[in-house]
């Protein structure tokens, strides 16, 4: 597997142990388990039976994809601590709002997926269109995770890029075939155990070296004069303030409304964990556990970001674009490159070892979810409405190979066309934001119609591909999109989701006024004010998932002043 | 979760850590006795801090992973009539 090309580091006996055997474990779980998956339940939804724990941790694994781990690292590098806003205002809001209030929804519902909800809530043609885009975005998605990993593992290890990605891959497909959702949950907890040791020494010795957080920040002021990476909030009134070009209205209602709500509340990847868990007060605590340690995750991502910018000799790292003899590594390969710097033989296995589990944990998400869409509501919906359990349970295990050929097919494409990984990025941000506002509406006001809901999810997202394209066209558009001439990629992306997460709302409130409702008799389980949520008044308040989501939501609240 | 007679996952995680603490302390415990073998694989990282070699991290770290994975091996062991 070793090539012996050029790379930043390479692996003793002992690293190459600990890579084995990590490999030899996801695969004897994924055996083990395959005794009992046997009905679709088990195989699609892992029998309905997670612990709030086990939902929790793997609802956040599934999300720790090697993009997320390197790319996030590496966005801290560059534009510093406000690449944490993703993890905190872009992402517990949201969790701790699918926890209270859309989670009894789902779970009363007993939909197999976010489609299959829309499928219920508005029929067919919502749900068609939702599961269309979900699987296609998902398996390119899931693409672009595997070549992102096995361009790291092959610029800092020199592995062969084939090779890795062949190996990770059916690796997975092994995994999820047999044991489905239940395998790949319980290897998400193993991966989420391992992501944490192994790339939490980095940021420990990191802040060792660099003389505890107030050192950091000095050096990094010392490196970067005049530059501010080191305040969330207070560069944020003026697009040019800041590394990024963002400004607060992009991260609030961009991010934190449409972009955050749409994925943690609607991407199935994710709710996929939660409608497994075993009762509806587990199904509540798994996201609040989840967002919980999302706050922490900064720790282990953002913090190398920002201890790279302290301690590596001042624009080690540049883009992708800027990369030469003399610039020869990316900001994206941050996370490893300190890895190797602190890092000795075995603690370098175990810290490569949890790049790999990132990725394997991203994918087996993915697959997982494009295996339960395309049998539950691509396949049974369109094709064979009537067969047996054994069938689709069949379906589910050879969707799962295919889902992962497909990926290998799409990493291969990026490979070769690059910009394809920056217009797919923008494809799927396409769906999330109408999504959130069609489900939401769905689920809180009985008035919305079918029509309105599929015609408003449309319009959602043909206007968001609509201003990308005008953006793309005419790039001077960016100051109607984004309100400023001195926007960039990001606020874009953020103000293209405010925009079409409105478009979509109001389409579907307009149809929905001036078409026929659905009887309040077929919205039960489905609708807020049709529905009734058991009560947990009998639990004392430290058992109440909403006491702890009250919690975390006040531990964020801190975070957010103590990093202003 | 727990199926009748289904190993817990905190079983394979812990077994898992184990085996990792064991390594990596060891290794970390032959750095000690021979550190120029050791340093010499280092070299290729070029970025490399050299104080990190005084803080002997890959024992410390190897036995909480020890520590932590005896807790779980043990604690969620598979055991006969349960």
């Amino acid at each position: 597997m070793l090539q012996a090309s050029s790379r930043l580091l390479s692996l003793s006996s002992v690293d190459l142990a600990i890579i084995v055997l990590y490999f030899i474990a996801v695969l004897g779980i994924g055996f083990y388990l395959k005794r009992y998956t046997k009905t679709g339940e088990d195989f699609f939804l892992a029998g309905r039976e997670m612990t709030a724990w086990v939902a929790g941790l793997s609802f956040l694994a599934a999300n720790l994809g090697s993009l997320e781990l390197m790319g996030w690292a590496g966005a801290a590098y560059q534009y510093g601590i406000l690449a944490a806003h993703w993890y905190w205002v872009g992402a517990i809001p949201a969790m701790l709002f699918l926890a209270i209030v859309m989670i009894p929804f789902y779970y009363i519902s007993k939909t197999h997926s976010v489609p299959g909800y829309l499928k219920l809530r508005f029929g067919e043609p919502a749900r068609a269109f939702s599961a269309i885009s979900f699987g296609f975005m998902t398996v390119l998605m899931s693409g672009i995770n595997m070549y992102a990993m096995a361009l790291v593992l092959k610029v800092v290890l020199g592995w062969d890029i084939s090779l890795s990605i062949w190996v990770s891959s059916i690796t997975v497909a092994l995994y999820v075939g047999l044991g489905g959702l239940l395998s790949a949950i319980f290897n998400e907890v193993l991966q989420f155990v391992l992501i944490w040791l192994g790339a939490l020494l980095v940021s420990i010795i990191g802040l060792v070296e660099a003389g505890g957080w107030n050192g950091m920040v000095a050096r990094i002021h010392a490196n970067y004069p005049g530059q501010n990476f080191t305040h969330m909030w207070s560069t944020l009134g003026s697009f040019k303030d800041n590394p990024m070009g963002i400004q607060w209205v992009a991260i609030v209602f961009g991010l934190g409304v449409f972009i955050s709500m749409g994925y943690w509340t609607t991407d199935f990847l994710v709710v996929q964990r939660v409608i497994s868990a075993k009762d509806l007060r587990a199904a509540k605590l798994a996201p609040v556990i989840g967002a919980a340690f999302k706050m922490c995750v900064p720790f282990i991502v953002i913090l190398p970001g920002l201890l790279g910018l302290a301690v590596l000799p001042k624009g080690f790292l540049v883009g992708e674009n800027a990369i030469s003899a003399l610039h020869p590594h990316s900001y994206n390969e941050v996370l490893p490159i300190m890895l190797a710097r602190y890092c000795g033989p075995g603690l370098m296995g175990l810290g490569i070892t949890a790049l790999i589990a990132g990725f394997m944990s991203g994918m087996a998400g993915n697959v997982s979810a494009f295996a339960t869409v395309w049998t539950y509501d691509i396949y049974r919906a369109m094709f064979r409405k009537n067969a047996s359990d054994a069938h689709y349970v069949s379906v589910g295990r050879w969707c799962t190979i295919l889902g992962v050929l497909v990926s290998i097919g799409t990493a291969y494409l990026v490979m070769h066309f690059k910009s394809i990984m920056d217009y797919v990025q923008a494809l799927f941000s396409f769906f999330i934001a109408p999504l959130f506002s069609t489900v939401l509406l769905g689920m809180l006001w009985k008035r919305t119609t079918p029509a309105g809901g599929f015609w408003g999810l449309l319009a959602g997202t043909m206007s968001s591909i609509g201003m990308y394209a005008w953006v793309k066209i005419d790039p001077a558009a960016i100051r109607f999109i984004a309100l400023s001439p001195y926007a960039k990629d990001m606020a874009e992306n953020m103000f293209r989701a405010l925009w079409s997460g409105l478009i979509c709302a109001l389409v579907t409130v307009v149809v929905s006024l001036v078409t026929k409702p659905k009887p309040e008799s077929e919205l039960v389980g489905l609708v807020y004010g049709c529905t009734e949520i058991p009560s947990e008044g009998d639990l004392p308040v430290y058992q109440r998932p909403i006491f702890w989501a009250g919690v975390v939501a006040a531990a964020f609240v801190v975070l957010q002043i103590i990093f202003w | 979760m727990q199926r009748s007679g289904m190993i817990s996952i905190w079983f394979f995680i812990g077994a898992l850590l184990l085996a990792y603490g064991v390594l990596i302390c060891g290794s970390g415990v032959y750095e000690l006795v021979a550190p120029s073998a050791a340093a010499a694989a280092r070299a290729e990282a070029n970025l490399h801090w050299d104080g990190v070699d005084g803080l002997h991290v890959a024992i410390w770290w190897g036995a909480l992973l020890i520590v932590m994975g005896a807790f779980y091996t043990f604690k969620f062991a598979p055991r006969k009539g349960k």
